[in-house]
């Protein structure tokens, strides 16, 4: 039988047939490449054009990195060691940094504070940015302001401790009193904390900073690319809030609040930031006596809260304003109070919305610190500006220096903004 | 004649004693530490090394000013201060003096009630172009862009300098001293101009300096000095005669190594003044008999104070000119200590 079907039929297949390889130009890099970028004439040329440009930045700019100089002690000596041929000076990173990173007076023992609190400062913004972690993390996030304020400008450790403890007795007091009248235990709790606040503050001697366990250090020696984080995180944290209420305080049916509200946004939108910030640095140090002003710290960042919370308003009312009517009939409807509603049914929805709005404002507040630097306070521009650009050694290197600021804005900016997209993805709920 | 002073002096102390506020001098006592206007940063004249500690000509004074004060030329707090926002420090009662090359003119001094208290540095007012502009004189410049810095007297001289001259030019307002070098260089403007000393100290700094040469016409009179808040003239007379102390011991020969030596007591009366070993000089200004010793010893002389951080040696490579002393034909005068 078995002779008579191989001799009969001209071919069978003994086995299958081994799979052949793809036609080279349907696979691998040179699929890639055909499909991205030249799958018409139109975007050959382009993909071309392009790299050529890339090839004339890279040409321009790599030989001057890779021939930076690391290790001089100015200028001059860079420009000796270079003798005429192009090169970056990076020796004012090496022996600068500290002053870029810290400021000029800020005490050299004492780097690991501000290190520490930065490190803190993850540990307590992770439960707030990724809400899958234990909610129990949030009591540190609680204590982390005190804490960073402690380790910053150290001094006595009572002075953090009664103004945690005012807090903790406002809200003991709102607790106790808010189930019977949202107005007494709102003022309640304000006369509370500054009781506890104005009483404390009596108590603490006036010696306990001298020999406190962390030396003091004002707010003047601060500088450098923590005081841009410093004023970054605590006025984004700071105007978020606010911005809620004021864009709550805008939609509200009670004719004072409303304009107050609305008055509130629109001035301290329509002012430029540089002016409040003028208005922080120079201004006000005429009506406070001399020995009594308010920190300069504090000054800034109360104006540029403000300037912050009123743009939040806006994008968050705008988020308000694209919900459907009928989420707000939807609450009323099945009998939940106005706090209950908002909590529960408006709010989750328009933050949901507002946040690209949001992380907009986080950016753009966040490289509007640099303004700081035109009321002299040295934050890393400032710092570039005038001590170090100054200098006898370091007068006249402009790329290096404005390129490592670029850097370290560049990195914070667009953690930020890789963060929100994140967001959005772990929170898209509709089906796309 | 003794009796005299010594009247005098009680007069001054009750009238001082009568006047409601504690005067700043006082102040200063009590604080503790001098607080001291200095620029944001400028060559030679106040910047903060890789330490932080500042050091420059301008921050000499403030050190001089602190030594004779307080006994001790580091109990300074230096305030650095914008254009903009030096005369808003100074009269918000910020710093007690500022020294940050500011030019003494009739409406600072008159109008912001301010008192300057002398010249630390003779200025004027000097252009910078590129030699391949081919221009040796500032009365070819019509048409030309210039870079200048915004709230100074500079700016106004120009504008004065230009129209007197009826010819025409483009201002390229700039912030800072740093940003107008960079500016100048980059080409976005055709002249810098700025007090000549800033010029000579931006010029060192460049990559080729004999690219670029400084104009000799110079068009303003620019006395750059230290100044205090006008209506406490105890305390602009302590500034005051600090800065006159370091300009006399100059001129007496005093320097910081001979120091020592001449505080045992000469044979000039004059030095002896100074240096509290006759006469009660330290005691009129409400100071002890050591001040302008002190004040010395803080940071040289002016002749010293000027070779270390802005003279030939160094590369802000200013001559002295005319911030020589008078016997060398110069303007540096001090009144005398008597």
């Amino acid at each position: 039988m078995s002779d008579q079907s191989t001799n009969s039929v001209a071919f069978v297949a003994e086995g299958t047939i081994p799979p052949s390889p793809p036609p080279a130009r349907e696979t691998g890099a040179v699929k890639w490449l055909r499909e991205n970028l030249f799958s018409n004439i139109p975007n050959s040329i382009l993909t071309i054009v392009s790299l050529y440009v890339i090839f004339l930045v890279l040409k321009n700019t790599m030989p001057w990195m890779l021939n930076g100089v690391w290790t001089t002690s100015s200028l001059a000596q860079c420009r000796e060691v270079l003798n005429g041929e192009t090169g970056a000076c990076f020796s004012v990173l090496t022996e600068r940094w500290n002053q870029l990173l810290y400021g000029f007076k800020y005490p050299v023992d004492e780097y690991w504070r501000p290190n520490l609190a930065l490190l803190f400062m993850i540990v307590a913004a992770a439960p707030v940015l990724f809400f899958d972690l234990p909610r129990k993390l949030l009591i540190f996030t609680a204590i982390y302001p005190f804490l960073a304020y402690w380790l910053i400008w150290g001094g006595t450790i009572f002075v953090p401790l009664i103004a945690l403890l005012g807090f903790v007795v406002a809200g003991m007091v709102f607790q106790t009193f808010s189930k019977g009248s949202f107005a007494i235990g709102f003022f309640g709790a304000v006369i509370a904390a500054f009781v506890v606040w104005l009483g404390g503050g009596a108590l603490i001697p006036e010696s306990a900073s001298e020999n406190a366990f962390l030396s003091s250090v004002p707010s003047r020696d601060l500088g450098g690319f923590m005081l841009n984080l410093m004023l970054g995180a605590t006025c984004v944290s700071l105007s978020l809030p606010i911005g809620i209420v004021l864009a709550l305080g805008r939609q509200s049916d009670m004719p004072l609040i409303k304009w107050v509200c609305v008055i509130f946004i629109e001035f301290v939108r329509g002012v430029p930031l540089i002016t409040l910030l003028f208005v922080a640095s120079v201004m006000l140090s005429y009506f406070f006596p001399p020995e009594s002003t308010v920190d300069l710290f504090l000054r800034v960042v109360i104006m540029i809260t403000m300037f912050a919370s009123a743009y939040i308003a806006e994008v968050i009312r705008g988020g308000l304003a694209a919900l459907p009517k009928g989420q707000y009939e939807a609450a009323d409807s099945i009998g939940l109070a106005y706090p209950q509603a908002m909590r529960l049914i408006i709010l989750p929805q328009a933050l949901k919305i507002s946040i690209p709005g949001i992380v907009n404002v986080a950016v753009g507040l966040f490289k509007d610190t640099t303004l700081v630097s035109v009321i002299s306070m040295f934050d890393l521009v400032g710092m570039i500006r005038g001590p170090i650009l100054a200098s006898t050694e370091w007068n006249g290197v402009y790329w290096e220096l404005l390129g490592f600021a670029a850097l370290l804005f560049f990195i914070v900016c667009y953690g930020i903004s890789q963060y929100s997209q994140w967001l959005e993805r772990r929170l898209a709920t509709d089906h796309r | 004649m003794k009796k005299s002073v010594i009247l005098g002096a009680l007069t001054v102390a009750g009238l001082a004693a009568g006047a409601a506020a504690a005067g700043t001098l006082d102040d200063v006592k009590a604080r503790g530490k001098l607080n001291c206007g200095v620029t944001t940063g400028l060559v030679g004249f106040a910047a903060p090394d890789a330490n932080g500690n500042w050091d420059g000509f301008d921050v000499g004074v403030c050190r001089a000013v602190a030594a004779a004060v307080l006994g001790d030329p580091t109990a300074v707090e230096f305030v650095p201060t914008t254009g903009k926002t030096r005369f808003t420090a100074l009269a918000s009662g910020e710093i007690d003096m500022l020294a940050r090359n500011t030019t003494w003119t009739f409406s600072r001094d008159v109008d912001l009630k301010f008192e300057f208290v002398g010249v630390n540095y003779y200025d004027g007012q000097g252009f910078m172009v590129p030699k391949e502009l081919g221009v040796s004189s500032a009365k070819e410049l019509d048409g030309a862009t210039v870079c200048i810095q915004t709230g100074t007297t500079t700016e106004l001289n120009l504008a004065d300098f230009f129209r007197a001259n009826n010819i025409s030019y483009e201002p390229v307002p700039i912030e800072t001293n740093a940003e107008a070098q960079q500016q100048y260089l980059a080409g976005a403007c055709d002249v810098f101009t700025t007090d000549a000393s800033g010029l000579a100290a931006t010029r060192a700094t460049f990559e080729n300096p004999g690219e670029h040469a400084v104009l000799p016409e110079i068009i303003s009179k620019e006395p750059l000095g230290p100044l205090v808040r006008h209506g406490d003239n105890e305390w602009g007379d302590v500034v005051r005669w600090t800065l006159n102390a370091l300009i006399a011991s100059e001129e007496l020969g005093i320097t910081s190594a001979n120091l020592e030596e001449m505080a045992k007591g000469t044979n000039n009366p004059e030095i002896n003044r100074m240096m509290g070993t006759e006469g009660s000089l330290g005691e009129m200004l409400g100071l002890d008999a050591d001040w302008a010793k002190r004040a010395i010893a803080a940071g040289g002389n002016y002749g010293e104070l000027f070779a270390k951080n802005i003279g030939e040696e160094t590369p802000v490579g200013l001559a002295r000119g005319l911030n020589a002393q008078w016997t060398n034909g110069g303007l540096l005068y001090s009144p005398p200590f008597r």
